[in-house]
């Protein structure tokens, strides 16, 4: 039980250290079990030390409809591989034995419902996961799902959209805790070279129903693109960039050094954009 | 309305616990913007007497009942009527929700469609559709599948839509649907999604239900017009499960009149061989109430809740999940599902070929097999409707290699 209540606040308190350094985070996403769940150890306890502030943990799924080829390709690796959700939940015992990096679970609902949610609930705050996202699930048929979740002290994350009504957003961000994850475009997972022209206003239209930290993802890889959010969210998800550093690398080992290459770019990024927040009016 | 029509839906969009609406939150403000459009289309004048125009001029409603002599005669069991939906313009019953969708595609001002096939008739009839009313259309197919119906990808492309091949998954229907949702996704803002069954999202299963509910309207008309009575059995096959949801639907609250489904059985019972999702009781394993492509239904799935492959010979049956207004009829027993084998396909497209001189679809031909391997259980008396969903124009290849 101890374990299980100070999971919320393991997200929570991220986001308020570095709103008091005013500094934007960085939340990286790579699919567990590719090319195994050892690997998936060793590469997540290399985006902590390389400064991620939160890791999300993708479940991989025979049907990843929300996402790009890259992270297809991952699920389809971490599958041929044998990664299960239980194994994905013993991954994140794992990881707790030597890191309190926040964790997020990022799966698609049906393993979790076959799991059970009162088993995948318990399970996952035991093993010292702080938050979920399903990515099809939506607050309307989550009722259940959130008081389970709540009730094993899981923050409950749902995506924005930009085709979200300003009605929505408040709804969602009302279901969501740790923070609220914006979705910077309409379309699936991958990496882009630029950010859509709307993404500012849909920022604002989120800032303005909630008072919870923002984290915007779907296309962003490049340090630029995260010194752009600076001045306007809490966080930028990357995921397809460091995905591909896994599938591009030759081994394991090159695989890290990749992933901890690109992070600390991408917190130099962060930490930088830091001082136009300050110049900004 | 019967009692069972009523509470056959408990929630908008639920039948029972089925249904629902499971996607990404993209897609949300698009699927309400749908449902409205479908609910005001609903006591639209204009749009139902251009629904109505369409259907008569365009695709050939109403499709007659034909009362089947010689398979009667040669089976010697109930007397079988079939529902020739096979006549339709482009060959299929799938032409029916098709004109239904694109006309609200164009009401509500989206220039583009994109659409999921199998055996290739949903995507023809999304093909036609759109070039009837001058949209763009993009249809995903996996490749498995156009191999194997490779006459219909060409009768797309003949018309100007764009067929794009699916190499994920086992490069059959669940993974072309996947495909057009990541296509919807990004091009949500003028795309509409022609979803071609009683699948995926709330108000997909009924709204599609309602335009393939033509099939059973007629077709109470003209059996009592026929035979001056209700007929005791309705068969059909059961894919997404709309054609069988169309013929079924105006019957539902005739309690009297039992309906059976016909799955694929495809080569064996065990979880990949097949894609039976409710004949649980015949031995078909690895079927589940879980989430798939928007919907909770029963889905054929591994412990972990990776959905399985499947196997059928009909690439329009070839899916692991059902509509959930069947999973739902399936649990109250007002309908029955059983299964039936490649083979038993093989040869059931084959008796109806010789005795009526009508080549069925595969998909079709699993009904007419289902009616078979049921004749021991039939009265004298028994009147059956048989829903011919397709013809076989788009099997002859396989018909020919394998007969
Ligand atoms: C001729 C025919 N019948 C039946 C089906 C199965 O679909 P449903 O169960 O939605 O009618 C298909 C699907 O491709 C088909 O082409």
């Amino acid at each position: 039980m101890s374990v299980a209540a100070s999971n919320s606040t393991r997200i929570s308190k991220r986001f308020a250290e570095l709103r008091a350094s005013a500094e934007l985070g960085i939340v990286t996403y790579i699919t567990a079990g590719d090319p195994s769940l050892d690997a998936t150890l060793r590469f997540v306890l290399t985006l902590a030390e390389a400064g991620a502030d939160v890791i999300e943990l993708g479940v991989p799924f025979s049907d990843p409809l929300a996402d790009g080829p890259t992270i297809q390709r991952a699920s389809e690796r971490a599958l041929k591989s044998g990664a299960t959700l239980a194994g994905v939940l013993d991954l994140v015992r794992r990881i707790r034995k030597s890191s309190q990096v926040p964790l997020v679970l990022f799966s698609y609902y049906n393993p979790i419902l076959q799991m059970g949610l009162e088993k995948f609930a318990s399970a996952a705050a035991s093993a010292g996961a702080d938050g979920v996202l399903a990515t099809d699930l939506t607050p309307e048929e989550s009722e259940d799902y959130r008081r389970i979740m709540r009730l094993h002290n899981l923050d409950t994350i749902f995506l924005g959209a930009p085709t979200s009504t300003d009605e929505r957003l408040a709804k969602i961000a009302g279901c969501s805790s740790g923070f609220l994850y914006l979705i910077s475009r309409t379309g699936v997972t991958g990496a882009k070279d630029s950010l859509p022209d709307d993404l500012p206003a849909l920022l604002r239209r989120a800032r303005s129903v909630t008072v919870l930290p923002i984290a915007v993802g779907f296309g962003i890889s490049l340090p630029g693109h995260v010194s752009v959010l600076g001045g306007l969210a809490d966080a930028a998800v990357v995921g397809s960039a460091l995905v591909s550093e896994i599938e591009k690398a030759k081994s394991v080992d090159a695989a890290a050094t990749a992933l901890a290459e690109r992070v600390r770019s991408l917190k130099e990024a962060a930490r930088h954009g830091l001082s136009r927040r300050e110049v900004a009016p | 309305m019967s009692s069972i029509l009523q509470s056959s839906t408990t929630a908008p969009g639920r039948f029972g616990p089925y249904g629902g609406r499971y996607v990404p939150e993209t897609l949300m403000v698009p699927l309400f913007e749908l449902e409205r459009a479908y609910e005001a289309a609903k006591s639209d004048a204009s749009f139902q007497s251009r629904f109505h125009d369409l259907l008569k001029n365009f695709a050939g409603r109403p499709t007659p009942l034909q009362f089947a002599s010689r398979l009667t005669e040669k089976l010697g069991g109930p007397r079988i009527y079939l529902k020739r939906e096979d006549l339709l313009h482009t060959g299929a019953h799938k032409i029916n929700n098709a004109i239904g969708q694109g006309l609200l595609a164009v009401k509500m001002g989206k220039p583009r469609i994109v659409a999921e096939t199998g055996a290739g008739q949903h995507g023809v009839a999304s093909a036609t559709v759109a070039a009837h009313l001058g949209l763009e259309c993009v249809v995903y197919m996996g490749t498995e599948d156009m191999a194997r119906q490779a006459l219909n990808v060409a009768r797309m492309r003949m018309v100007g839509t764009q067929v794009i091949g699916v190499e994920s998954g086992s490069r059959t229907l669940k993974d072309a649907i996947n495909e057009a949702m990541r296509d919807w996704v990004t091009n949500v803002r003028n795309t509409h999604y022609l979803l071609g069954s009683v699948l995926g999202a709330h108000p997909y299963p009924t709204m599609v239900r309602d335009f393939q509910a033509v099939i059973g309207r007629e077709a109470r008309e003209q059996i009592l017009a026929a035979e001056k009575r209700l007929p005791t059995h309705l068969f059909a096959c059961v894919g997404g499960g709309s054609n069988s949801i169309g013929l079924f639907h105006q019957f539902l609250g005739d309690a009297s009149v039992k309906m059976i489904g016909i799955e694929a059985g495809g080569r064996g019972a065990g979880l990949g061989e097949h894609a039976a999702r409710l004949a649980a009781r015949q031995g078909f394993s690895g079927a589940r109430p879980g989430v798939l492509q928007g919907t909770y239904t029963y889905v054929l799935q591994n412990e972990d809740g990776q959905i399985a492959t499947t196997h059928s010979i009909s690439a329009g049956l070839d899916y692991p999940a059902i509509g959930p207004e069947h999973a739902w009829l399936a649990d109250q027993r007002r309908a029955e599902y059983s299964a039936v084998s490649d083979q038993a396909a093989l040869d059931a497209a084959r008796l109806l070929s010789r005795t009526e001189g009508i080549i069925p679809a595969l998909e079709s031909a699993h009904a007419i097999a289902g009616l078979v391997e049921r004749l021991p259980q039939f009265k004298k008396d028994d009147l059956v409707i048989l829903n011919l969903s397709g013809r076989g124009d788009k099997d002859m290849d396989t018909y020919s290699r394998l007969l």
